[in-house]
């Protein structure tokens, strides 16, 4: 298992938002979390990437307890993602936010940059193209980030946080706000991530997005897993019709 | 040629207070690139200026030696003072490193052999125009090659979105004591070249007043870049004896100056050709420093 959670809990005051939660998330696979609002899916992932500090329980991620590092070190190891609310670098051009996502694979150049003239990140510059042109964005490269449009942010948030090359990424609800022609490009692009070996965990509303990208589904209400399984089983579970529902399916 | 050199002669001391200057503008850069406001460099200027001063007066310390021993003081200091106030965020910041300056200023006040309120007088006038603006040659290219480095990218993210930052490997931490410490390393370098070039310091040259000079030379001039601090220094070192026919509405012209600047160059003077730039980041909401 590339990431493991066991009895992880997180309470805020007498709320328990967080309640120990035991995942198992194999290396490759697109794994997807739903659940109502405030069910405790952002807390839990915002435990996964270390911004905020469990109450109990453990997370293991490729073989390692990683329950009490900081973000940095949690990027470092691997861990890369978006958040639910756009947090871009908005001063900074589109490119340079792809290349502050490239920091845990580019080695400092701080020394280096003082030989006069020598333009030490080009070839980061190059890769950090790439990666701009293959989620549609090349042509904004010198934009800043605070000036494109909902989607594109969205699609930005999701290159600079594969700068990092990472082995397990986390994408808050990157559909949200995304039309369809956008949210159909999303899951194409997911796919293509799958099929190159990344682990994904995808929180999204967008249930065809989920069903249609993710290999199994867990499924949150309350802080507390209601139920787990491939996204066929999810979608005729009783208990997950009550929870989006608010009905008991006594019928 | 004759007129030249009367102009260095008359003006000497200001020419070489806007080079001091704008080192120490370039020392609190430093930390208003990475998004903090600290006030502490006019104390660690202060460190270094009584430090290196008595080596040479008391200790008998060669010039180079003494100067540098100084701003490894300030540095010295700045290290553990760092890692305690950057638990702190914004005008917290702020006041914490405000509160240190005063603390140094007392402790001047307190120990005997820096002459206390007098001063500490007789410095050997060591330093020439030419060491000064040697330093600031090779303080502002590195503080502008290091701003398009990764550290300075990374500086940049923390300014941004410090979450965000520390998300993409950033171990923001370090990387604002880096700045602080690098920019107390500066302010004491200039400190010490200050003391030998005045002959006499006072404790309340590097008090409140002073470190708040220091930022709005940086504020004014403008951060974006390194030329804005520069920039900063020498108009608010320069105007003072420019507009000396001005005599007793001197200050009022400056803060008139100091006003408009604020208010219609937000990223200060050094931005004034790029105006454009200036109202896509308004738009995005970062006009301020970005």
């Amino acid at each position: 298992m590339l990431l493991e959670t066991s009895g992880l809990t997180k309470r805020f005051g007498g709320v328990v938002a967080v309640n120990a939660i035991d995942l198992a998330i194999a290396e490759g696979q697109v794994f997807g979390l739903i659940g109502p609002n405030g069910a405790g899916k952002t807390t839990l992932i915002n435990l996964i990437s270390g911004h905020l500090r469990a109450d109990g329980g453990a997370i293991r991620f490729a073989d390692a307890d990683v329950t009490r590092l900081r973000p940095d070190q949690l990027a470092r190891r691997g861990i890369a993602r978006t958040f639910q609310s756009i947090r871009l670098f908005k001063g900074l051009t589109v490119l340079e936010n792809v290349l502050v996502g490239r920091y845990v694979r580019s080695r400092s150049d701080a020394l280096a940059s003082l030989v006069p003239f020598r333009d030490a990140a080009r070839p980061e510059r190059e890769r950090a193209r790439l990666l701009l042109e293959r989620v549609g964005l090349g042509k904004r490269a010198g934009a800043f980030a605070g000036e494109l449009a909902y989607g594109d942010q969205r699609r930005l948030e999701i290159a600079r946080a594969l700068a990092a090359e990472p082995r397990l990424l986390i994408l808050d609800e990157p559909a949200a706000g995304m039309n369809p022609t956008e949210s159909a490009a999303l899951r194409e692009m997911l796919r293509e991530l799958a099929a190159e070996g990344i682990t994904i965990v995808l929180i999204e509303h967008d249930v065809r997005l989920v069903m249609g990208a993710c290999e199994r589904v867990a499924v949150l209400n309350f802080g507390r897993k209601i139920a787990e399984g491939p996204p066929a089983e999810i979608q005729a579970d009783p208990a997950v019709r009550e929870a989006y529902l608010g009905v008991a399916d006594d019928a | 040629m004759d007129g030249l050199q009367q102009f260095f002669d008359a003006y000497q001391t200001t020419i070489g207070f806007i080079g001091l200057n704008a080192m120490l503008a370039l020392s609190v850069w430093l930390t208003l690139y990475t998004g903090q406001l600290t006030l502490g460099n006019a104390a660690f200027a202060g460190i270094a200026a009584y430090g290196s001063a008595l080596l040479t007066m008391k200790a008998g310390y060669p010039f180079p030696l003494a100067l540098a021993c100084g701003a490894l003081l300030a540095a010295a200091v700045s290290l553990p003072l760092g890692a305690t106030v950057f638990r702190l965020r914004g005008v917290y910041l702020a006041i914490a490193t405000l509160a240190f300056g005063e603390v140094v200023r007392v402790a001047i006040l307190a120990i005997p052999i820096t002459g206390r309120g007098q001063g500490l007088v007789g410095i050997p006038p060591k330093t020439e125009l030419w060491h000064i603006f040697a330093s600031l040659l090779v303080i502002a290219y590195v503080c502008a090659r290091l701003r398009i480095s990764t550290v300075g990218r990374a500086w940049a993210a923390i300014r941004e979105d410090e979450l965000a930052a520390a998300s993409q490997g950033i171990p923001v931490r370090r990387y604002k004591l880096a700045a602080f410490v690098l920019g107390a390393l500066i302010a004491g370098w200039a400190g010490g070249l200050g003391a030998h070039f005045d002959f006499a310091i006072q404790p309340d040259e590097f008090g409140f007043a002073r470190a708040v000079q220091i930022l709005v030379f940086a504020v004014v001039g403008g951060i974006p870049n390194v030329f804005g601090p520069i920039l900063g220094a020498l108009l608010f070192t320069a105007l003072p004896a420019v507009l000396q026919p001005l005599q007793e509405y001197r200050d009022i012209f400056q803060g008139v100056i100091l006003v408009l600047v604020i208010v219609y160059l937000p990223r200060g003077l050094a931005t004034l050709l790029e105006l454009r730039r200036t109202a896509r980041l308004r738009t995005v909401g970062a006009e301020d420093v970005a």
